[in-house]
């Protein structure tokens, strides 16, 4: 479905902790997204959204989330558990101290800030 | 006449009628009844393959918004390893290849797994696995699984432990050769859930049951048995690829929960992989090289078909080398393999590849 580029890695969560079949694990994504299906593969509009969201880009921006930090978004946003974050003691929802940083801070316009 | 440039089973080009494709079709979907006991493809489905088949585009894709997920077997080894994974020798470590894969290749998943990619060489090194995969959870967003294969053989002697069922059958030593492969099973179960369990205190998204079954009915049984305990025990998700679109009946009693394995074809293998607890079932239907791919795709699509109707899992179905209609040969022609992956997606119904 293209990964990050798209939201691959999104349905992916979904057939993994839920077995959701495909139609049910993006539908499911789409509504969280507030996107059609057609959208969660469209790169175009994927890639704007994810940078909004905080849920990790292809691309590789400064100070946007990256690695665990997207992943407890992801988790929120999806409203589902993700094995490695409940290992190191972060609820579904909860925030890392950067990345609660990056939100007050940064917000939606993270990757414009702190460039040398 | 016009002709359609497809391959053989080989990968080898070969120039076919319209006739002769639309004849392929038919007799490929007619063997996977025959032999699968799986309903034939549809006339509406067989007009969608000759016209796959027919189109002069190099590559094929499927309609947008059916685009399906992507796991795969082998792990990041086809990056640094070699020929033996397909690999292409990539100076680079197993995490540098993972994140190529998330962020260079974007992949929606990916593994990380030992070179030998078997369960039993991993159980003395487990704690450098461990560390390979904690490593790619902390930096990667994709969900991160750990791949192996079961892998039976290594079980027997001179390789393992225990008797080879392979010298005391043609010897006619039945019962010690049956007796043989419940020894290998118990251990190999226990490799597995070793090796999974550390896995899932990482914190690993998945581990991968690839190339499972490839020893036949008691290989199997001993993988849903370690599916069956780490369902209830782990948070693991839990994949399992088979090795082959038949279970071979090497033992040929073994039963799993009253339902004897030996036999099973994929809609029917689904069908206790599901009962073991798995979260994802990845069939696989052989190439046979001597067909055309028109032929081995139409057979492939219509057993895979039957697999996910029956499915209460998500289907990811095995589309590569050697298996799901895609030539037997190293290097898979790019034509062959994306119209055999669309075939999947568009028949075939499948929830991932």
């Amino acid at each position: 479905m293209g990964g990050i580029r798209t939201t691959g890695d999104l349905v992916a969560r979904m057939q993994l902790r839920k077995k959701m079949r495909l139609p049910e694990a993006k539908k499911y994504v789409a509504d969280k997204l507030g996107v059609s299906i057609v959208d969660l593969t469209d790169s175009t509009v994927m890639r704007g959204l994810r940078e909004e969201l905080g849920i990790g880009v292809i691309t590789a921006v400064p100070g946007a989330p990256k690695g665990i930090e997207a992943k407890v978004r992801i988790a929120e946003l999806l409203d589902v558990d993700i094995p490695c974050l409940k290992r190191l003691g972060l609820k579904q929802g909860a925030r890392t101290p950067s990345a609660s940083m990056l939100s007050s801070s940064v917000g939606s316009e993270r990757g414009e800030v702190g460039l040398p | 006449m016009t002709t359609i440039r497809t391959r053989m089973g080989d990968g080898y080009a070969v120039e076919l009628s319209a006739e002769e494709v639309r004849a392929d079709l038919e007799a490929g979907s007619a063997d996977a009844v025959r032999r699968g006991k799986v309903p034939p493809l549809e006339e509406s489905e067989f007009d969608y393959l000759f016209e796959l088949f027919a189109h002069p585009s190099r590559i094929m894709g499927v309609e947008p918004g059916h685009e399906v997920v992507l796991t795969k077997d082998g792990s990041v080894n086809t990056l640094y390893s070699a020929q033996l994974s397909s690999g292409v020798g990539l100076p680079l470590g197993r995490e540098q290849c993972f994140r190529v894969f998330e962020r260079a290749f974007g992949f929606d998943t990916m593994e990380i797994g030992h070179p030998d990619y078997s369960f039993k060489p991993v159980k003395p090194i487990v704690a450098l696995e461990a560390i390979g995969v904690e490593q790619a959870l902390l930096s990667a967003i994709i969900p991160v699984f750990y791949g192996a294969m079961p892998n039976f053989g290594l079980y027997a002697r001179p390789d393992g432990p225990f008797p080879n069922p392979a010298d005391l059958l043609p010897r006619g030593q039945i019962p010690e050769a049956r007796e043989a492969q419940m020894e290998m099973a118990e251990a190999c179960r226990e490799d597995m859930l070793y090796v999974s369990h550390v896995m899932d205190e990482m914190g690993a998204d998945g581990i991968n049951f690839d190339t499972t079954a490839s020893a036949g009915d008691a290989e199997f049984l001993a993988t849903l048995e370690a599916v069956e305990e780490l369902a209830a025990t782990t948070d693991l998700a839990i994949e399992v690829g088979m090795a082959a679109e038949f279970v071979l009946g090497f033992h040929g009693e073994v039963e799993y929960k009253g339902t004897r394995l030996a036999g099973m074809w994929p809609h029917q293998q689904v069908k206790v992989v599901e009962q073991a607890g798995a979260h994802l079932f990845g069939p696989v239907v052989n190439t046979n090289s001597r067909k055309s791919v028109p032929w081995n795709v139409a057979r492939a699509v219509a057993l895979v078909k039957e697999c996910s109707r029956v499915a209460e899992i998500p289907i990811h179905a095995n589309v590569g080398m050697g298996v799901g209609g895609v030539p037997m040969f190293e290097v898979p022609p790019s034509d062959c393999l994306t119209r055999a992956s669309a075939a999947m997606v568009e028949i075939g119904r499948v929830d991932g590849l």
